[in-house]
């Protein structure tokens, strides 16, 4: 089965349990908005996917097109197919956008086998283009003095350039003005496709209206506590967190 | 021939024999070495409890091994010339293997007209004797290395004399290549650059060996004179092969208005010890003193730095980076000083250190003698790793642990090498710090 497939994970942080028993299925072709309040866990997952030694994984599996993803280094995962835009990218001092996606993209290819050069930088700057950026971003040091809303587009960027099979794009919503919001929201929908399945992390309804998702998910406490179709967005908006939490108990215990 | 006979041939061979007599020089300059063979015997031999020598390897100095280079072959010279490839474009060259003179690329008629100098030093010792004369190692190896630069004194052989005149500003860059060809050989790479005022010119230096592991001995001199206006970039990358012990005495002396900026990358070498001093001595001068070092296995590389204002309203800034990998140790000692007058200086002085491995080391000592007021002065060693995130960002791209390191110790270098605001020269640089990583 081509999906991203996360069964009952359990992660914890020093002492702390963040993520209690989460279960979740994004399949390829598809996009699922995961919402939550601050500190509910969405970035710890988010990063538990992407290898981050920070966390410990305690319980639960999750696989990738079937494959045993947590038993992968995080470079493996990622060129296995998966993508995560960061919620604070890091700052790369010296290294451009270019040569850094260069050697991205150089680690897909067999050894021995060169990136051929004039292709890159036509894909390069067609995704510059599609994402409303100028050419001459990419030679400037990745994320280093950029605004908040420059480092988003710039996960976007790499999103569009690597070509994953799964995204999870955690909060690539915030600190966004209405227009950038917009730019990225196009970008992300261009790659929308059957070959590619995506987990939009969001606090905000707001990206929902740009990019329409096909199910989403609400997380509390480190665990889904309501699933449902696009306008569970919209009734979460309405009826607030208080609302998904009551369904807590019962979602558990539905499992 | 006598075993006798064949003994004598090896003990006239070692550098520790002297200077050769069959070298055809004029006589004031005969004197000169024979003054300064005396001065090489009568100074010395460091020890680490000299603080200009403070944690070195002095041990590693035992010049017992090295003898003078012997003529190189046909085949030499033709495989020296074929591996000379540096920059693309250059205004001329120079290239030498084991100091003998290989190849020159002479300037464009245009600039030689304008007076434009650029000769081996042989012959500037001959056709240019007084201005050569007067500039020729003139200021004193203050940080240390006055016995060595006695005995680079006493055996120089070639080297280059580059000399622009007022007013000419040399667009492309100058070449010049060092070669070591042979084991145990020994080699005294020179070069003076005198520029008048308001000229300008970039000079890149190119240290090389043909055999990556053989050993040998070099002990360059490189003196910077920039006059009233003048702009000079001096960029040397040293890449001696990894049993070499290598000294490289510099001093750079800047008139009113001028501004000299110079980079040393530090690839190569058992051991390599730069000694910079930069002189301040007119009104409004400015000093870049930069330098890039990747340091792994047992490498040492031991830098020694003076940054000497002489002059009201003078300007230095020091920027060194060094990544060390392994065993590595680097060195720094550095001084700034402001003499009294010298009011209204801005001296900075930045050394970054990207420790790859537990067992490297990196030795800092900064220090600060400030004679005048109205002084405005900052400097600072720090030593770090790499920090955990941005490795975790990059092989979150799919990029492997070692590619993704290399990467953040090429941007941790980067900064120093785009003090050049060169792109020719940076791309160089990059290339050759990709070749070690590769390596
Ligand atoms: N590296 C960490 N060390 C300690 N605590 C952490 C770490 N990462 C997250 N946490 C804690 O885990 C909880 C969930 O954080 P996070 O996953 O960032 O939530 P969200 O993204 O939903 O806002 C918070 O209480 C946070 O303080
Ligand atoms: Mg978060």
């Amino acid at each position: 089965m081509k999906e991203l497939n996360i069964e009952n994970l359990h992660v914890t942080v020093g002492d702390q349990e963040i993520v209690r028993g989460l279960t979740l299925r994004v399949p390829r072709g598809e996009v699922h908005a995961l919402m939550g309040p601050n500190g509910s866990g969405k970035s710890t997952l988010a990063k538990v996917l992407a290898g981050h030694l920070d966390y410990q994984v305690t319980a639960g599996k999750v696989f990738m097109d079937g494959e045993n993803l947590l038993e992968l280094e995080p470079d493996e995962r990622a060129r296995r197919g998966l993508f995560m835009a960061f919620q604070y990218p890091s700052e790369i001092p010296g290294v451009t956008i270019a040569n850094f996606l260069r050697a991205a993209l150089q680690s897909r290819l067999p050894e021995g086998e060169e990136l051929e050069a004039t292709d890159y930088y036509a894909k390069l700057y067609e995704k510059i283009e599609l994402l409303g950026m100028d050419r001459s971003f990419t030679s400037r040091a990745v994320n280093e003095g950029f605004s908040g809303g420059e480092k988003k587009r710039t996960e976007i960027l790499q999103l569009a350039i690597l070509e994953p099979k799964y995204a999870v794009l955690d909060e690539t919503d915030s600190g966004l003005d209405i227009d950038a919001l917009k730019t990225v929201a196009h970008g992300v929908n261009s790659l929308r496709g059957p070959d590619l399945g995506i987990l939009l992390i969001t606090h905000y309804q707001r990206l929902l209206n740009y990019i329409i998702p096909d199910h989403v998910h609400v997380m509390v406490a480190g665990r889904i506590v309501r699933s449902g179709r696009k306008e569970l967005a919209l009734e979460l908006e309405e009826r607030g967190y208080d609302w998904a939490r009551e369904g807590a108990f019962e979602a558990v215990y539905t499992r | 021939m006598s075993s006798v006979a064949n003994h004598e041939v090896a003990k006239s061979g070692s550098i520790l024999s002297g200077p050769a007599e069959f070298r055809e020089f004029p006589d004031w300059f005969r004197d000169q070495q024979r003054a300064a063979w005396q001065q090489f015997e009568s100074l010395p031999q460091p020890t680490r409890k000299d603080q200009a020598w403070r944690f070195a390897n002095v041990g590693l100095l035992d010049l017992g091994p090295f003898k003078i280079s012997s003529p190189l072959s046909e085949d030499d010279r033709k495989n020296i010339l074929k591996y000379s490839s540096g920059l693309d474009h250059y205004a001329a060259r120079m290239i030498f293997g084991n100091d003998q003179l290989i190849e020159r690329d002479v300037v464009s008629d245009d600039l030689k007209r304008r007076g434009v100098i650029f000769q081996p030093l042989e012959r500037a010792i001959v056709e240019h004797a007084d201005l050569f004369r007067k500039y020729f190692m003139s200021t004193e190896a203050a940080l240390g290395s006055a016995k060595f630069a006695a005995l680079h004194k006493a055996l120089v052989s070639s080297g280059t004399f580059l000399f622009v005149p007022r007013g000419v500003e040399i667009e492309q860059p100058i070449e010049i290549f060092h070669w070591l060809r042979h084991d145990d050989v020994s080699i005294f790479p020179h070069l003076l650059l005198v520029t008048d005022e308001l000229a300008k010119v970039t000079v890149i230096e190119h240290f090389r060996s043909c055999n990556r592991t053989a050993p040998g001995f070099a002990c360059g001199v490189n003196d910077l004179i920039a006059g009233p206006g003048a702009k000079v970039t001096y960029v040397c990358a040293q890449n001696w092969a990894s049993n070499v012990i290598a000294l490289q005495m510099n001093s750079t002396t800047v008139d009113h208005d001028a501004s000299a900026m110079s980079l040393n990358l530090h690839l190569g070498s058992r051991y390599s010890r730069f000694e910079s001093l930069s002189r301040l001595i007119g009104e409004g001068g400015r000093s870049d003193l930069l330098a890039v070092a990747v340091a792994k296995h047992e490498q040492e590389f031991d830098a020694r730095t003076l940054q000497d204002h002489v002059s009201p309203h003078t300007a230095s800034d020091l920027l060194y980076k060094n990544a060390l990998d392994d065993r590595a140790r680097t060195i720094f000692g550095g001084l700034i000083r402001v003499e009294p007058h010298a009011h209204f200086a801005d001296a900075y002085q930045k050394v970054r250190n990207l420790l790859l491995s537990d067992d490297a080391e990196a030795n800092s000592m900064p220090g600060l003698e400030i004679l005048a007021d109205n002084v405005r002065c900052t400097h600072g060693a720090t030593s770090g790793q790499i920090e955990e995130d941005q490795l975790f960002y990059l092989r979150s791209r799919g990029i492997p642990t070692k590619a993704a390191q290399r990467l953040l110790v090429t941007g941790f270098l980067d900064e120093v090498i785009q003090r050049l605001n060169h792109s020719a020269i940076a791309t160089h640089l990059h290339r050759v710090i990709e070749e070690k990583f590769a390596a």
